[in-house]
């Protein structure tokens, strides 16, 4: 049952990901990206993780593609032009693609040998382990995030203050 | 349980409940008429079988039987999907509800479908997917005052939904779960005493998700989408039969899911108002229907006050819309978070 759910669910993120470059609309795009990341929060729920699962929804699915395709509403932009591509781009890009898909294979097989298969009927990790492990291990890289994200949404207003205007 | 057999119940579940809700979204709408009618003193629809009791079944008839119009400059694979995105995400939350108490026979659950650990956040979850049908219809049919209605609707569900989560951070303190069952359970000791409104001291809490409820389903004083006297239609204008159908079932199936989740976090779900003051029904067949019975009575409380309020307020100006969410509702809810957490921290 896990199995099945798995490739069900990791063909969609993989038919998405690939649609989201084939497409040349932006809004059909941006849809793709919505169901690659659907999808993954599927997967992590498959892996236990209930909370993650959700926060990608709501976070991911829901606040930032909104944001996308509002963009793309408003602006109204039509289809893409499709250029060749630069040869650097080709010359530097497809070795460096081989190279991540060599080195995240070689993690994931050498990992695979400790880790023990997993099951629907095992543990989930529930909001207060999570919370456990949030405020109490890892409180200071934690503090530091939100202050990362604090200076973003400063920066944000004073690139959307307008000048003149004090 | 056998895995087979739980599969069929669960679906022989899903199907009841489905009937159950759109049978009452068919019969809120002919309660909106009424009420509605009542409210500017006149009849309503009165016709059709007894006090128009049969009218739901002959629209939704009409609905079946209308001719299906799609113009020939819409974008046309969004323009299908956007009816089934705004419904599906409608249905999609009465699956974490708790109607009843949680009454288990051999491991399965009655009165309830699904019973998660993050149920208030599935729901959260499915609000904010729930934007995309309305955004896409107003940008697929490609016509101006559909895309203003949709431009409206995406941002006004998108500001409110803040102001809405916020609000229900206060019920989660108090609970400590984020499960639909136990925050019913909190508050079933004592009766009204004990319910989030009152006994837990969230009543700001409940105003605020009360009308940011009213903003992220797009229902007066805020239904600017849908401006007939600015916009003609809204973001449904080009569409026609069941597809326009579709949006109408949408909307009133989040009017009754928005009723049963202020019921479960606010007014005690399907806990007696009066508590232990009256004994438990030793009947097992009373016992287990009456918290259904209340269920449904507050449910059906706020979809009248959901009518009320169409019937009295005037629309809100946009600008006075977007100024009241962010400048007002998100910073009362975030001192309401501060409040309900300080309270908590002394008196534990």
């Amino acid at each position: 049952m896990h199995l099945i759910l798995f490739l069900i669910f990791a063909a969609f993120s993989l038919a998405g990901a690939v649609n989201l470059l084939l497409q040349t609309h932006p809004i059909n795009s941006a849809l793709s990206l919505i169901v690659v990341m659907s999808s993954l929060a599927v997967l992590y729920l498959l892996l236990g993780a209930e909370f993650l699962a959700i926060a990608q929804i709501i976070v991911y699915a829901g606040a930032v593609m909104v944001l996308f395709t509002f963009v793309v509403m408003l602006l109204n932009v039509g289809e893409e032009e499709h250029t060749h591509g630069s040869v650097v781009a080709k010359a530097i890009g497809f070795p460096a693609v081989v190279l991540i898909f060599c080195v995240v294979t070689t993690v994931i097989l050498e990992t695979e040998k400790r880790l023990a298969p997993i099951r629907l009927t095992d543990r989930i990790t529930t909001v207060q382990d999570l919370s456990k492990v949030l405020f109490r291990d890892m409180l200071l890289p934690f503090e530091l995030t939100s202050v990362l994200i604090l200076v973003a949404i400063l920066g944000a207003v004073a690139l959307a203050r307008k000048e003149g205007h004090t | 349980m056998n895995f087979w057999l739980f599969l069929l119940l669960s679906i022989v579940k899903v199907a009841v409940v489905l009937v159950i809700f759109l049978t009452s979204v068919a019969y809120t709408v002919l309660l909106e008429r009424k009420l509605v009618g009542r409210i500017q003193n006149r009849w309503g629809p009165s016709r059709v079988g007894p006090f128009g009791l049969l009218q739901p079944l002959v629209d939704g008839a009409k609905l079946f039987l209308k001719e299906d119009i799609i113009p020939t400059h819409v974008y046309k694979p969004l323009y299908l999907l956007a009816p089934l995105i705004a419904l599906g995400c409608s249905l999609l939350s009465i699956a974490v509800i708790p109607f009843g108490e949680p009454i288990e026979y051999h491991g399965f659950k009655w009165f309830e479908i699904a019973d998660l650990n993050i149920g208030l956040l599935v729901i959260l979850g499915v609000t904010s997917i729930s934007v995309y049908g309305i955004a896409l219809s107003g940008w697929a049919s490609n016509n101006k005052y559909s895309l203003l209605g949709a431009l409206r609707a995406s941002a006004q569900m998108i500001s409110y939904e803040l102001a809405l989560g916020l609000s229900l951070v206060g019920v989660v303190l108090r609970t400590g779960s984020l499960s639909l069952t136990k925050i019913v359970e909190v508050q079933s000791v004592h009766g009204v005493a004990s319910w989030n409104i009152f006994g837990g001291g969230q009543i700001i809490a409940f105003f605020i998700y009360l009308t940011a409820a009213y903003a992220e389903t797009n229902r007066a004083p805020f239904d600017l989408p849908e401006a007939e006297t600015e916009l003609t239609g809204g973001y449904h204008t080009e569409y026609s039969s069941m597809k326009f159908a579709m949006f109408f079932m949408a909307e009133y199936g989040n009017m009754i899911t928005v009723g049963c989740v202020a019921t479960l976090l606010f007014l005690g779900g399907w806990t007696s108002p009066f508590g232990d003051l009256i004994p438990q029904p030793q009947n097992f067949f009373v016992h287990a229907l009456m918290p259904i019975v209340w269920f449904v009575a507050k449910v059906f409380a706020f979809l009248f006050l959901y009518i009320w309020v169409r019937g009295t307020l005037p629309r809100f100006r946009y600008d006075q819309l977007m100024g009241y969410g962010w400048k007002y509702l998100v910073p009362v809810a975030m001192l309401n978070i501060v409040g309900t957490s300080l309270v908590l921290a002394v008196f534990p």
